[in-house]
């Protein structure tokens, strides 16, 4: 027998989260209410004496398939809209109807039967699995091993896109910029003044002009560059004060 | 209390799972209501497991497990395929494979 103020938290943190599959809109709080039911029913078979059971629901549940659930959320963002123009006229009333009569009917049939329940109950402590899996349900399992193989496989093949083109090597990347024109060499670099953070500033080249190429494009798109004439001179004439012209 | 009660609970998440497969749009979701429904399912097992004082039902709970994380497997990587070839995940877009 359990507990039934054990029930009554078991179906509170079964049923509410659940209910968020209706009623969220973002699937995000969906896949964290549904960790929540999972971990109810964990509680609820160590309760019915599955210990072994509950574990490996809190293992493969909440740890591997919901977290799976939130990794394809990232991947195809989080923010996926979900349109409210039915496609099938009066699909909404249509499909909750259903659904209630489902509950509805289900509720009724098992609330009016009466089994005889068991005094002893077996716990499912995982040795008793053990000794039941490999030795009457053996073959279940070697095809159980074959279905996840071919899961597995059956992902990798459904995820994988063939390349179009072939990889390009560095070579190539090099060879298509000079044919296209581009300066072999690196562009110099920003002149640098001793007293002056100087990337807004052009280098010199030996005859002393500025070199417009050496300062970044982007600065000189915000118009925040700057001539440079003013640290020259003061490298000419160091008597000159800073802001003299 | 009586693990038939359990089975009404196992029935009610069943409903609300079936529910959620019905009504909503985004793929991902109407696929976690197939998960509820599995659970449920899994529910029903290990309580009449209880009621008559047999392990099998917990060693069908646990198939239905294994079975259920290989269709997350395959299911997902479904939702990723036409997710990469249509930019979306919602179950109305794909309609046009109807003849």
């Amino acid at each position: 027998m359990v507990n039934a103020v054990l029930f009554w938290i078991i179906a509170a943190i079964t049923v509410i989260p659940a209910l968020s599959l209706l009623f969220a809109r973002k699937a995000v709080h969906v896949a964290m209410s549904v960790v929540l039911v999972m971990v109810g029913l964990a509680t609820a078979y160590v309760a019915l004496g599955a210990p072994f059971l509950g574990m490996v629901q809190i293992v493969v549940y909440t740890g591997a398939v919901m977290m799976l659930f939130l990794f394809v959320l990232m991947l195809v963002g989080v923010d996926q809209r979900e349109e409210l123009k039915e496609t099938i006229k009066g699909q909404r009333w249509i499909g909750l109807f259903t659904a209630a009569g489902l509950g509805a009917f289900l509720v009724s049939i098992v609330g009016r039967t009466a089994l005889p329940t068991a005094e002893v109950g077996v716990q499912g402590e995982p040795d008793v699995i053990a000794i039941m899996l490999f030795e009457k349900y053996v073959l279940v399992i070697e095809v159980l091993g074959f279905l996840l193989i071919t899961a597995a496989v059956g992902a990798l093949v459904l995820t994988h896109t063939p390349r179009l083109k072939p990889r390009r090597t560095q070579l190539e990347v090099q060879r298509d910029r000079v044919l296209m024109g581009a300066n072999p060499v690196n562009k110099p670099m920003p002149g640098v003044y001793a007293r002056h953070n100087a990337l807004d500033v052009p280098a010199l080249d030996p005859e002393g002009q500025p070199i417009e190429d050496s300062v970044s494009r982007v600065l000189k798109t915000r118009s925040q560059t700057q001539l440079g004439e003013e640290y020259r001179a003061q490298l000419e004439d160091p008597s000159r004060k800073e802001g003299d012209r | 209390m009586d693990p038939i009660n359990f089975v009404i609970l196992a029935s009610i998440l069943f409903a609300i799972g079936a529910a959620a497969v019905l009504l909503r749009r985004n793929a991902i979701i109407a696929f976690m209501g197939v998960e509820l429904m599995l659970n449920a399912a899994n529910l029903a097992l290990v309580s009449f497991s209880r009621m008559h004082g047999e392990i099998d039902g917990q060693i069908m709970a646990f198939f239905v497990l294994v079975v259920a994380a290989a269709e997350v497997v395959v299911g997902l990587a479904i939702i990723i395929a036409v997710f990469r070839a249509r930019q979306t995940i919602s179950l109305d877009e794909p309609a046009e494979l109807k003849g």
